[in-house]
């Protein structure tokens, strides 16, 4: 079932067309990547969930209900502009934001311990924010977007302004998040970020959705016919005894051993490159290559192929 | 929702004041007003020149009653007034005071005519001696004429209530060449544009915090977490609201403090036996309750000016003073705090406000600029449409209440005001609501105007 979906939203500035038609479904306990380059409408999108926009036309259902303001307590949000006030107390600032997200003061002031305790920064409670750094910032920033329990999050660039280490505290945290049962939507640029989690994506460019679904069918889908070999025994190049429609996009020299990039014909099978190959080699690897998010996303929003190294040129 | 907004309130309100600024502030504004009031009696006291005052009563009713005291000598003139009028140059008196006769009623009307500004403590002595007098006289025929009621008891507060007297004193300044202007009453004058250029103050004064604050919420990108948990409407508002309180604390502790420091420090500069009348003023000031008679009946000391200033300060009517001004204050500040909020959300920095900046402070300048005119004429009709445009009506109205405004023109005013403050409210919200999701971007009065017609 899906917990979030939109249907059809549109969102006008002026002279601008933020969003045309945009219709996602977001299925339940999900990690759903939110793609598209820099002003593509992504954040007019989260902010149009989070009911801080309001849409020109569509509809918004959460949990198959359509979207209320109350629904606010339900999601919480991440956005990729995002601070603390500085001159504020830690405890006192995430017990004022936790509290304006539906929390009692006791609740909240519960919940909080647990989470400052379980990172570690229990010690900065009294503290001013300006005298953190910039990490721990982030941590406070974190606890307060999740304390409220909410089924629903949003990560407008959650990993934007995160040192590696915290970007996989972060990483670890939305997995344990979707292993509690919550869905996550996220919006980045970090193309191995999306592989490395995501489960769904829905790629927007130039305020239209152009591409949506099971990542992995995604892949699949966009995958061309192309296999890596690895060999051994003479350096010559496979194309010498290829048959004409066999391309050699690639070959290289990698350690002990050589490696090929091969497309095939559409009617031409794996064996009969292997069976070719191995009349001249010693096989040491074989793999079909599947494209990756990031050249799929570059494929899709220029038009043009990734560039040289890509395994997919020639479509 | 309603939780939400105390929640912003009572952050916005907690944070600034437990600032350093705002404790510094409260303690050196009272001090600041304090010696406004205690130094001009401290420097009423020193100066011990010998006035003396010409008397030209028509009446009658007052001949031998105004004694003459340490600093004042009156002399009895039986000539006519234009013939006094023309005489007092060569006199080398400081000042003419003509009652000129009535038909029926007691007067109530006296006429001062000098060279120079009359002192507050000259005026505020004939002023006394007078209403005394009259009250007097009434009180003489009350109990001449009243057929006392066997079943009811007269009591003195009742009669005193019944007779009490004011009179009007009208100062004219005869210039060098005999040319008469009328000057206007420096208390009026003093408190009204004192209060105006109070509240011109508390507006810019807590307006720029209102826009700071945006900022700084801007600047620190704490806003949009925020408006994900509130309508930016109700973080708007929870700020401006948030402020006025901040502003209304200072107000309040300032007036305690103020008055504070004056019982102190006025016992400094009085008599023994003053003293105690002026705590007494002071105190009844502070609760509007407590007779008025009380403070009356004890007489005026001759030789105690400082009671005599006091006294002029006490003819105005300070709940209303205090009432208007809280008014002013609040309306004239939800107003414009509500340009300022809409500034702070459409710029990035401080230093990017300049632009917009200049609108709303053109009408507060200017309303300050016009105020010497207010207060000449608060009645005429420059006066009257400044105190009535919502824009410069708290600065321009505050300074004609101390001269007495019509119930209308207030009404009017006052009911403008807040159809002002609703309207810009309105206008700043729009501008609020997407200023604050802007960033890195310069933004001009076009842009302005296309964030007014959008939809959310």
């Amino acid at each position: 079932m899906d917990i979030l979906t939109t249907n059809g939203i549109s969102k006008q500035f002026s002279n601008h067309r933020a969003l045309d038609k945009v219709s996602i479904h977001v299925p339940e306990n999900s990690i759903f990547g939110l793609l598209g380059p820099n002003g593509a409408g992504k954040t007019t999108l989260i902010r149009i969930i989070n009911n801080i926009l309001a849409p020109d036309e569509g509809e918004l259902f959460l949990d198959g209900k359509k979207l209320q303001p109350s629904d606010v307590y339900k999601i919480g949000y991440l956005p990729e502009e995002r601070g603390l006030y500085k001159k504020m107390n830690v405890g006192e600032q995430a017990l004022y934001l936790a509290q304006l997200k539906g929390l009692s003061r006791q609740e909240a002031l519960k919940r909080l311990k647990i989470w400052f305790e379980k990172f570690e920064i229990q010690g900065w409670w009294n503290r001013k924010v300006e005298e953190l750094s910039k990490g721990m910032q982030q941590k406070v920033q974190f606890v307060v977007t999740v304390i409220h329990e909410p089924h629903l999050l949003i990560f407008d660039e959650p990993f934007s302004g995160f040192d590696p280490i915290n970007v996989n505290l972060l990483k670890e945290e939305i997995l344990e998040l979707k292993r509690k049962g919550s869905t996550i939507i996220f919006s980045t640029h970090n193309m191995a970020s999306v592989e490395e989690l995501c489960d769904h994506i829905a790629l927007i460019d130039k305020s239209h959705k152009i591409l949506e679904g099971d990542i992995w069918q995604i892949r699949k889908t966009y995958k061309t016919h192309t296999f890596e070999v690895e060999y051994s025994g003479t350096d010559d190049n496979p194309s010498a005894f290829l048959p004409e429609n066999f391309k050699v996009l690639d070959y290289h020299h990698v350690n002990e051993h050589y490696s090929a990039k091969v497309q095939l014909p559409a009617e031409a099978r794996p064996n009969d490159l292997l069976s070719f190959m191995m009349d001249h080699y010693t096989i040491e690897g074989f793999r079909e290559i599947i494209p990756g998010m990031n050249e799929i996303f570059i494929r899709l929003v220029t038009g043009n192929d990734p560039d040289i190294s890509s395994t997919l040129t020639g479509i | 929702m309603i939780h939400k907004i105390f929640l912003i309130i009572q952050r916005e309100y907690m944070t600034r004041v437990k600032k350093k600024s705002f404790v510094v502030m409260t303690i050196l504004g009272p001090l600041l007003m304090a010696a406004i009031v205690v130094v001009p009696m401290y420097v009423a006291t020193l100066s011990s020149e010998k006035k003396t005052v010409g008397v030209l009563d028509e009446t009658g009713l007052f001949r031998g009653k105004f004694r003459d005291s340490d600093n004042i000598q009156f002399h009895y003139l039986d000539s006519k007034a234009s013939a006094a009028k023309e005489n007092f140059k060569k006199s080398g008196d400081y000042a003419l005071l003509y009652i000129p006769s009535t038909e029926l009623s007691l007067p109530s009307n006296a006429i001062l005519y000098s060279d120079k500004e009359v002192s507050i403590n000259v005026k505020s002595y004939i002023r006394n001696v007078m209403s005394k007098c009259l009250e007097e006289v009434k009180l003489d025929a009350k109990l001449r004429d009243l057929p006392l009621p066997p079943d009811k008891k007269i009591t003195s507060d009742d009669i005193l209530k019944s007779i009490k007297s004011s009179v009007d004193i009208t100062t004219i300044k005869i210039g060098n060449k005999g040319k008469e202007e009328k000057s206007y009453p420096e208390v009026s004058s003093f408190l009204g544009f004192f209060s105006g250029i109070m509240i011109y103050f508390f507006i810019f004064m807590f307006g720029v915090q209102v826009m700071r604050g945006i900022i700084e919420e801007k600047s620190n990108r704490i806003v949009e977490v925020i408006i994900s948990s509130v309508k930016p409407f109700e973080l708007m508002m929870g700020k401006i609201i948030g402020v006025a309180l901040v502003g209304l604390t200072q107000f309040l502790l300032w007036v305690v403090l103020t008055f504070g420091i004056v019982t102190i420090a006025t016992p400094m500069f009085a008599t023994k036996d003053t003293s105690k009348q002026i705590t007494g003023q002071v105190f009844q000031n502070n609760y509007p309750g407590t007779q008025p008679g009380k403070t009356m009946d004890v007489p005026a000391q001759d030789n105690s000016q400082v009671n005599e200033v006091l006294d002029a300060i006490h003819s105005i009517d300070f709940p209303v003073m205090i009432g208007t001004f809280l008014f002013y204050f609040l309306f004239g500040y939800l107003l414009y705090s509500a340009l300022f909020a809409a500034v702070g959300a459409a710029v990035d920095s401080e230093s990017d406000n300049q632009q917009f900046m200049l609108p709303i402070t053109i009408p507060l300048i200017f309303a300050i600029i016009m105020s010497p005119y207010v207060m000449q004429n608060p009645t005429g009709p420059l006066s009257f449409w400044l105190s009535i445009i919502p824009f410069t009506s708290p600065i321009i109205m505050m300074i004609r209440v101390p001269f007495g405004v019509p119930f209308f023109d207030l009404f009017l005013s006052m009911v403008l005001l807040i159809l002002g403050f609703l309207g810009t409210t309105w206008l700043a919200a729009k501008i609020y609501r997407t200023g604050i999701l802007m960033y890195g971007k310069k933004v001009n009065y076009k842009e302005l105007g296309k964030w007014l017609r959008y939809k959310n």
